[in-house]
């Protein structure tokens, strides 16, 4: 009881969520007590003990392009971290190599105490039934409603009776303030409401983290900071641990515990938001404020301008 | 001509590396049917949109098929004074040859076209990466009862294409040339033998259901997640299931009928 009544406090703490979103922490203890406590008791280090998810050395090449070289990094329960880097510094394809899509060349991956990569098939599927994915295109199913396609993971890994499927997919759907429109069909929704359907998919089966791939690319401010606060209360209500991959500076400082940003192959930064602020790396200021030139060059790598304009050069 | 061999062998091994793909694909959809088998609606869901709606272009097409049939047989027929044959003729052709071969390459330019444009859409949009993320294995959700779905339709689809010519020969033959009716379907029902024929068309029609699924499921799977990728392997599907078919019911017809 006296655990109800701290997880109530803190879902007052966030009274922006209604009374269902309670009985959905409530509910939650069920399932994934073990992560809301971790919540309850967190502390502030970064110590590979209390990490849900370790990166250790990873190398990852596609073609003979390395694309991570010798890569670590750690992502603590029950908090939010970010990865944060310029287009094609494979944040998307870290996700996968977590989820275990891809695999490393060389490193290992391990979540909640087990190496992705070394898992059998089906120990590999029940681990990503703990896991959720937010899509950047949301992966919605397209031949489905908002309404089925929340319940397709529960009724796909569960032998709940559609009377209770109901009742848990319109409490994620009213978590993610699109309970008024579980009727409509994908193609129905604006590009911010099909990533919340995403959201409410990816908890549906309470999973003890989940990997958001660029949530912010492409909206509106509105739906921007919806998603943000979204995000954050999740995080906090549900007690889960959330990864963050994102190119967007302002948003996900807001939101983050702790940022790391990748250049290259390399993490080239790491800290809370506030650290990488004040960071003296010249890479970092150049990514968080975005100037144009820099370590990252504007110009493409090319022979002396002067010379190549006065080459006769290859006919095109 | 060193490019030239190197390409070849280039070619050459892209399309084993391809062959090697395609069947391990067929070899994981295969094993997936069985759990298929207990969720029956999955199976419905296909059997209706690669099945029931290929029900019209394939009705409408062994009627005409049959029709000419009718005309041409007759003309042929009637020059040795064996139009009584008619029957016989329209109905051999088309359960033999006519029924399983055009049904199977409208089935696969009609619902083999769809599978693919379709799963290749799934795999463009990360419907296919969020649901393996979801740990819900898209062979055995996705590709499964499509394959389940091509195989069940087709025979049967062959049969309809079939059984509506046999009426559209009756029509253009009893019906316009006057053929005898009596005669029509005598020597049908005499000269057709259930084994040699009907039996041996049912085979073909199954083999090709199952190779133009096959392909056009693979196709799929395999293609670019671009607009372009899924526009050419779409286009893929219905040329490579062309060949396939035409040059399987060679060989199937030389192995079934090459004693005789």
């Amino acid at each position: 009881m006296l655990k109800l009544l701290r997880l109530n406090k803190i879902s007052r703490h966030h009274n922006e969520l209604s009374l269902t979103s309670m009985v959905l922490v409530i509910q939650n203890t069920q399932f994934s007590f073990g992560y809301t406590k971790n919540l309850l008791s967190m502390d502030n280090s970064v110590s590979p003990q209390n990490s849900l998810v370790s990166v250790h050395n990873l190398s990852f090449s596609r073609g003979s392009k390395k694309i991570f070289d010798d890569v670590s990094l750690e992502f603590e329960r029950g908090k939010i971290t970010a990865i944060m880097g310029p287009s094609g510094t494979g944040k998307t394809t870290l996700l996968k190599l977590i989820g275990g899509q891809l695999m490393p060349s060389k490193g290992s991956v391990i979540v909640d105490g087990q190496d992705v990569h070394k898992l059998r098939r089906n120990e590999l599927f029940n681990l990503r039934k703990r896991m959720g994915m937010l899509f950047q295109s949301g992966a919605l199913l397209t031949d489905m409603s908002v309404y089925d396609n929340v319940a397709f993971p529960l009724r796909e890994h569960t032998h709940l009776p559609e009377s209770m499927i109901r009742t848990v997919v319109l409490m994620k759907l009213q978590a993610v303030g699109l309970r008024g429109a579980r009727d409509l069909m994908p193609n129905e929704l604006s590009g911010g409401m099909a990533r919340r359907v995403a959201l409410a998919r990816a908890i549906a089966l309470d999973p003890m983290m989940i990997m958001y791939d660029e949530p912010f690319t492409g909206q509106d401010p509105i739906s921007m900071g919806a998603l943000a606060h979204l995000i954050k209360s999740l995080n906090n209500i549900m007690g889960l641990t959330s990864i963050i991959v994102s190119h967007d500076v302002h948003e996900t400082s807001l939101i983050a515990d702790y940022i790391y940003v990748l250049s290259e192959g390399k993490v080239v930064g790491q800290g809370t938001p506030k650290e990488i602020q004040q960071s003296s790396s010249e890479w970092v200021q150049q990514f968080m404020t975005g100037a144009a030139d820099g370590p990252v060059h504007f110009h493409y790598p090319a022979k002396d301008y002067l010379d190549d304009l006065l080459s006769i050069g290859k006919r095109y | 001509m060193i490019e030239l061999l190197q390409r070849l062998g280039a070619n050459t091994r892209a399309s084993f590396t391809k062959l090697g793909r395609a069947t391990n694909f067929l070899l994981l959809a295969v094993i997936g049917v069985l759990s298929v088998l207990p969720r029956p609606h999955l199976l419905v869901n296909q059997l209706y949109s690669v099945g029931v709606l290929s029900f019209l272009i394939i009705t409408i097409s062994g009627l005409f098929v049959g029709m000419v049939l009718g005309l041409q047989g007759y003309y042929v027929l009637s020059d040795f004074g064996a139009e009584g044959r008619l029957g016989f003729m329209v109905a051999a052709s088309l359960v033999r040859e006519l029924g399983p071969v055009v049904s199977a390459l409208l089935f696969a330019g009609r619902a083999g076209s769809a599978l693919t444009a379709e799963i290749g859409l799934m795999k463009a949009t990360e419907q296919l990466s969020g649901m393996e993320m979801m740990a819900i294995d898209p062979i055995k959700r996705i590709i499964s009862p499509r394959l389940l779905a091509g195989l069940i339709s087709m025979p049967l689809l062959a049969a309809l294409f079939s059984t509506v010519g046999v009426v559209g020969g009756q029509i253009v033959g009893i019906g316009l040339l006057g053929v005898d009716n009596g005669a029509f379907w005598s020597q049908m029902q005499a000269d057709l033998d259930f084994q040699d024929d009907i039996l041996n068309g049912v085979i073909k029609s199954i083999v090709f259901g199952f190779v133009a699924t096959w392909i056009a499921l693979f196709e799929g799977y395999d293609a670019i997640p671009t607009s372009e990728g899924v526009s050419r392997a779409t286009t893929r599907t219905v040329v490579n299931s062309a060949f396939s078919i035409l040059g399987l019911d060679f060989i199937l017809t030389a192995l079934m009928f090459g004693e005789n």
